[in-house]
């Protein structure tokens, strides 16, 4: 059994206003395990960000205890957090003139002296990221050249030159067309089994998501957080219910050890 | 390093010292190169009008435009940095227009209140004007700060501190509407721009300043940086964003408040430099940029008063207009030859 590195009990997140509080979801109790893919489900608007806004310490809690690596997520200092858990978020960064390189680099800043300094243990770590990702030969590139696809393996990259037990990725595969979506996702899979990273993200991509996580989170405004493995919410008839309150029906079959979701269409 | 941004370096460097003696040679009344040469390395009986010409006038004026350059390209780097705002510089932030406000005030109601001309007071008047200066940048730049802390959004910052700007402008109006002309005309000039207002005393505690101050900007290269991969990106490294936000804002907001007390609101070399600097070395790293900027801004500013100052041209053309005459089209020309390369690849 792999080792929880993340702990979240009765959390509840949302925003503080000034008098009052949008609690966004209601308490979820759940555990996050080092060396899987976690992949986290839902409709928009049912508080997929917010929740890794609050993981990632973006956000405070409104209530509730994040524990990672037994430590209160609280009890963290800015630096301690930047050695803990790396983000890589949806939206493209307004980048220009950085070669690829550099911008891995910068990952190593948690590490790095007053000045930003890359020594040579830096450098290394750098290009075993760069390794990692297998982009190579878009090191030396400018980021505005780069397709969505790479800028977004580019930011993968950046997050392990963070050398964090934890990655937290929102919606990195939501801008890429479907070979560059499998590319990324098999990319994280293949990370969390080979480094034991924590690897937890945000996705829009059902299909894919089923197929490729370890686990999954199936989020939403009323039901709160389901938790399982893709055959375990297939077969007890969470995925179904989760769906079918929008009005629309699925048949989920399993082919070739993989599971298919076909929607069930009005003729 | 890079090699080619050595070289790179080394031309720009090259090219200021060429104006520098371009600019202590060359000027309305017309001195034999020889003499300035002769002149500015201490050269013993030299004609003592020519020598006063060079050392009280020329040299003085060359040195407040090379910190005065250096300072607004480093001001406007940071300011577009830290507002990921191509369209941000020195003057945008009101801090230019606090000056601004802070001179009309001590121009316009001196001679509204206390009856008399500023215009008349010479020395004691210059004073004023600086002080004022600094002290309505610093005050506006205060204000922008304080709102830093509590405002999320760059653009929304960026927005109060163009309408902090507006309202400052808008007073300047009323109080000029109630002014006499020749307080309105001191007030005008100062607006104008110049490197050459400073003189003796001012000129070394300018310098000096600046020569303090320019050398700070390097110990927030990490800060930019970060900065560079927007609010969310930097956090997650590590890096406290309302801290540096503070930071690079009070410390560029100083720079522009004490160019500005010196040399009147100067408003395109800090916008257009960083560009410059950019589209030159081909980077966005704050390690090469902040001396780039440091080098061309000097540059720049050096160029801009030697126009301003040409043989044939009685007085001095105000640096204000110079700066963008001249200025506009080198970097539409640069950002243009670089945009082709870009798509050609």
């Amino acid at each position: 059994m792999k080792e929880p590195t993340i702990q979240i009990e009765s959390l509840s997140t949302g925003y503080r206003g000034k008098n009052n509080v949008t609690v966004v979801a209601h308490d979820i109790n759940a555990t996050i395990r080092g060396g899987e893919l976690t992949c986290l489900l839902g409709p928009n608007g049912a508080g997929k960000s917010t929740l890794l806004r609050t993981l990632s310490a973006f956000l405070p809690p409104v209530s509730g205890n994040i524990t990672i690596m037994g430590r209160n997520l609280n009890d963290y200092s800015d630096k301690e957090l930047a050695k803990t858990i790396g983000v890589v978020l949806t939206e493209k960064t307004d980048l220009r003139n950085m070669s690829v390189e550099d911008l891995i680099g910068l990952g190593r800043s948690p590490y790095t002296g007053f000045w930003g300094t890359l020594h040579e243990d830096d450098r290394r770590v750098v290009a075993e990221a760069i390794e990692m990702v297998g982009i190579g030969p878009l090191k030396d590139r400018m980021i505005q050249t780069l397709s969505d696809g790479e800028r977004q393996k580019v930011m993968i990259a950046k997050a392990l030159a963070q050398q964090t037990p934890v990655i937290f990725l929102d919606e990195p595969t939501a801008f890429l067309d479907f070979p560059s979506k499998v590319e990324i996702m098999q990319l994280l899979h293949t990370l969390s089994r080979t480094t034991g990273k924590t690897i937890f993200l945000s996705t829009h991509d059902l299909e894919l998501a089923l197929q490729i996580a370890d686990t999954i989170w199936l989020m939403d405004k009323e039901k709160g957080v389901m938790i399982g493995t893709p055959e375990s919410l297939a077969s007890d008839g969470s995925l179904n219910s989760f769906f079918s309150q929008r009005g629309i029906e699925f048949n989920i079959h399993k082919v070739d050890g993989s599971l298919c979701i076909i929607p069930k269409l009005a003729h | 390093m890079k090699r080619s941004v050595i070289i790179n370096m080394l031309v720009i460097t090259t090219l200021i010292l060429v104006l520098f003696l371009l600019n202590v040679a060359l000027g309305s009344v017309s001195i034999p190169t020889r003499a300035a040469w002769n002149i500015l390395w201490g050269v013993p009986d030299q004609d003592p009008i020519w020598t006063n010409i060079i050392l009280k006038s020329r040299v003085p004026q060359t040195l407040v435009a090379i910190v005065a350059g250096a300072g607004l390209a480093i001001s406007g780097l940071h300011m577009q940095t830290v507002f990921r705002n191509p369209l941000a510089g020195p003057s945008v932030l009101g801090i230019c227009s606090g000056a601004s406000l802070g001179v009309a005030f001590v121009v316009l109601l001196s001679g509204s209140i206390g009856g008399v001309a500023l215009s008349r007071l010479g020395f004691a008047g210059d004073i004023a004007l600086t002080v004022g200066a600094i002290a309505g940048a610093l005050a506006v730049m205060a204000l922008i700060v304080y709102v830093s802390q509590r405002v999320k959004g760059n653009v929304t910052l960026l927005i109060i501190g163009v309408m902090i700007g507006y309202v400052a402008n808008a007073i300047i109006g009323v109080l000029k509407y109630f002014s006499v002309e020749e307080d309105i005309r001191a007030y005008v000039v100062w607006g104008l721009g110049s490197f050459s207002r400073v003189s003796g005393n001012q000129m070394s505690l300018f310098v000096t300043m600046m020569c303090i101050l320019l050398p700070l900007s390097f110990l927030l290269t990490k800060t930019l940086n970060l900065l560079l991969l927007g609010d969310a990106y930097a956090r997650n490294l590590g890096l406290n964003i309302k801290r540096a936000r503070l930071l690079v804002i009070s410390y560029s907001g100083i720079l522009v408040a004490v160019v500005t007390a010196y040399c009147g609101p100067i408003n395109f070399l800090g916008l257009a430099v960083p560009h410059l600097c950019r589209a030159v070395f081909r980077t966005s790293d704050h390690r090469i940029l902040t001396p780039a900027c440091v080098l061309m801004g000097a540059l720049f500013a050096l160029a801009c008063s030697l126009i301003a100052r040409m043989p044939g041209i009685e007085g001095a053309l105000p640096v204000n207009s110079v700066t963008a005459l001249v200025g506009a089209p080198v970097v539409i020309s640069v950002l243009f030859r670089r945009r082709k390369e870009d798509t050609a690849e």
